[in-house]
């Protein structure tokens, strides 16, 4: 085989491309974007469609405390990483656990408010129309937080193990892009299914 | 370096117990491995997605034909449909996507060689689960095997009450998964164009496969995305009690439609992207000449991407959209045509004055843009909603995107197999069994499906599994039938042609074509590390360069 030396080595002074992860992660939350629209497409058309009750404005209540939690860990992760970068362990995994307490926080909320409509107002997810929306959409989401929350919980361990460093980064810049996404697909679904949807 | 371990398998691999061969390829991250299992992957299923288009022929031959009975008639064209589509032509475009971008932007293996591996073995799990239906898509109802709803599988005909048993379950867990499969590569594709392209290769100097990779990955993204969203409405309908397609409570079966080609017309553009970066190295190639309007080419295939995101609907003019839509989707169906006509326009601009070295890889790349042409002028007649409404589900539709799927796709992935399997296996195809190929290949593709419009011009429907002796059917239907018999001996010839090479073919050596492209820069079949050290890229012909020094294209970008 011919290694390649080409006559024309006229290497551009700085060759600088994306780093692979953070391409890899835009590229997924494209995906998942096209996934979640098509959910929030679905729940939109079926508003207002359902032959029997409940409907939305009977049993639906506004998880604000909830929200607020998920939301304010868009900021605690974001200053995690900002606080790796600098090399301060202490405070990454402070921030990094805050995280997780809140992510968990707000999924407690989504399985209590479940729980409420399961068993005080008789919603399940072949009730009607919009109980198959609202769980699917509502349930979509959760599941997205669930996994975010056990990627988050991995970090944590290493972390906690010590073999973590400013050298991981960029991979943790990678994973808050994805806690990030969460975060915005939870506005978006907040204001169809409790804004639009009532 | 170890090319007696590595090298592409048997012959060399002689001598080692086949049980570490296998492990070897089970276990490879390596892209060059990974693409050729897609590709030989979709080969298999090509044989069985072929076989059961001959059933469909020999069943169609006569009227009152009593080959197979309706029952397997249904499931043997949605088995058809749903085989060719997912596991035939998107694992084997990924398949060379795999082995030639690291090689095309000087990368030594895709950005995510780990992913990659998931990826494919998913869609392998796809097409098995597929397949698996036989045997266990009848559950405990006795009703029925295989899937038998269709490829596009409408509702209601999903739903519990009209699809007892496993069968629809395994297509839609089968597309599901597969469909994953698909959206690992995309994302692979993606990072490793954008962040593993050697020092000089800026996009602007990328050869146009990685080009149009780049952009069919982006829609990889953009379509299957919502197809997954909604397979997975599909499954809570089917198994939560979910109400999504159920129209008795409220739901909407045309939201299934719409769900539906919003991935189906996209992954038309899925499949056709890549066979125009094929046609884009292999027409210079053969004509002796630097592609013609570089960053017009690229610009229409980003245009293509978007405007034939927003054209869906045009499968469902007759379904009973409003005059408005009918109009927007019969509009930015005709606008598609441009930017595919000025790509038609440019391969024939880069042959135009050319020195044309007839290879078996450039006769299937002329023929594949008359044909595709053709294809492309049906498509415009169907995608008048006025045309629509009469030849809509007629045979007149089949013939079209056959057309364009055999006419079109096929033959620019033939033409990709003679071009590259020289760097894939380090021996040339047999060039008169390859003309052999395509000759026979021609002749039974243009009988069956030209012929195949006029049935449908006479109104023949779509899907039925026999038909009365009207005036001129049968006739038809039989020159159809015995051209798929033509195009199955040129498989078997094709087939008979990679064996035959891989053993007897002349040496390639490391440019058979005297191309200008980094793959051909290294040898045939390339090491496992690719290149040694990344190669420096000034132009767009970086190996032109390389055998130029005196005259190198950077003087003229």
């Amino acid at each position: 085989m011919s290694a390649i030396s080409t006559p024309l080595s006229e290497t551009p002074a700085v060759w600088r491309l994306p780093y692979r992860g953070t391409v890899g992660m835009a590229c997924l939350i494209t995906a998942e974007s096209f996934i979640f629209t098509i959910f929030v497409v679905a729940y939109l058309h079926n508003l207002g469609k359902s032959l029997t009750g409940p409907t939305p404005e009977q049993v639906l209540e506004t998880p604000i405390f909830y929200t607020i939690c998920l939301l304010s860990s868009s900021l605690t992760i974001h200053l995690a990483a900002r606080f790796l970068k600098l090399g301060r362990r202490g405070a990454f995994l402070a921030l990094w656990l805050l995280t997780i307490v809140l992510g968990g926080l707000f999924l407690y909320g989504t399985g209590h408010e479940w729980h409420r409509l399961i068993y005080e107002r008789g919603l399940t997810i072949s009730t009607n129309l919009f109980g198959t929306s609202y769980y699917s959409l509502v349930g979509l989401h959760a599941s997205h937080v669930t996994v975010g929350l056990i990627m988050l919980s991995v970090v944590l361990l290493f972390g906690l193990a010590g073999s973590f460093g400013r050298e991981q980064s960029a991979r943790i810049e990678t994973l808050s892009m994805y806690w990030h996404f969460v975060d915005a697909v939870w506005v978006v679904v907040f204001t169809v299914v409790y804004v639009i949807g009532r | 370096m170890s090319s007696d371990a590595m090298a592409i398998p048997s012959g060399q691999a002689a001598g080692r117990p086949w049980v570490e061969v296998l492990h070897e390829w089970v276990t490879t991250v390596d892209h060059k491995r990974l693409g050729i299992l897609y590709i030989v992957y979709a080969l298999l299923f090509l044989v069985v997605g072929g076989v059961e288009a001959m059933i469909i022929r020999i069943q169609l031959m006569h009227a009152h034909s009593d080959f197979v009975s309706p029952q397997v008639f249904n499931r043997l064209f949605t088995m058809h449909g749903t085989t060719m589509i997912f596991f035939v032509a998107m694992p084997i475009l990924f398949g060379f996507a795999n082995y030639l971008v690291p090689l095309m932007v000087g990368a030594r293996d895709m950005a995510f060689p780990r992913l990659n591996a998931f990826s494919f073995w998913l869609s392998a799990i796809g097409g098995f689960l597929l397949y698996f239906s036989l045997l266990g898509g009848n559950g405990l109802y006795g009703a029925g095997n295989a899937p038998d709803v269709g490829w596009w599988a409408y509702a209601p005909l999903t739903a519990r009450a009209f699809s007892p048993g496993h069968s629809s379950d395994y297509w839609t867990v089968a597309v599901l998964v597969s469909g994953f499969g698909s959206i690992g590569t995309a994302i692979n594709l993606i990072a490793t164009i954008l962040s593993q392209r050697s020092p000089g290769m800026t996009l602007g100097r990328m050869p146009l496969m990685v080009w149009l990779t780049l952009v069919m990955s982006g829609m990889v993204l953009s379509a299957i995305g919502p197809l997954s969203a909604a397979q997975i409405m599909l499954l809570i309908d089917r198994y939560l009690g979910g109400h999504f397609f159920d129209t008795q409570a409220g739901g909407s079966a045309t939201l299934w439609m719409h769900f539906f080609w919003i991935f189906g017309h996209p992954e038309v553009y899925v499949l056709i992207l890549p066979c125009f970066g094929i046609m884009s190295e292999t027409i210079p190639v053969f004509s002796r000449k630097p592609i013609f309007g570089y960053p017009v080419m690229v610009g229409a295939s980003v245009c293509i991407a978007f405007v034939s995101s927003s054209v869906w609907a045009h499968h469902m003019f007759t379904i009973g959209m409003n005059s408005y839509a009918n109009s927007f989707f019969a509009i930015t169906t005709l606008a598609v045509g441009v930017p595919t006509g000025i790509k038609i326009f440019n391969w024939l601009g880069t042959m135009w004055g050319g020195r044309i070295l007839f290879r078996v890889p450039m006769l299937f790349s002329i023929a594949f843009l008359f044909q595709f042409l053709i294809a492309g002028l049906t498509g415009i007649m169907l995608g008048s909603a006025a045309f629509d409404s009469q030849l809509n589900d007629s045979y007149f539709v089949v013939a079209h995107f056959h057309y364009v799927i055999v006419g079109g796709i096929l033959f620019a992935v033939f033409a990709a197999f003679y071009y590259w399997y020289p760097k894939m296996t380090g021996r040339m195809l047999n060039e008169s069994i390859g003309k052999l190929h395509f000759w026979l290949f021609v002749i039974g593709f243009h009988l069956t499906f030209d012929v195949m419009h006029f049935p449908g011009l006479l109104g023949m429907p779509r899907r039925i599994y026999t038909y009365e002796p009207r005036p001129g059917w049968e006739i038809l239907n039989f020159l159809v039938t015995i051209g798929a018999f033509i195009q199955g001996a040129a498989i078997l010839v094709f087939v008979f042609n990679l064996i035959f090479s891989y053993f007897k073919g002349k040496k390639a050596g490391n440019d058979p074509w005297d191309a200008w492209t980094l793959e051909w820069s290294v040898s045939s079949p390339p090491p496992p590390y690719n290149f040694a050290s990344p190669p420096m890229v000034t132009s767009r012909r970086p190996l032109w360069d390389r055998k130029h020094p005196e005259d190198p294209d950077s003087n003229y970008e």
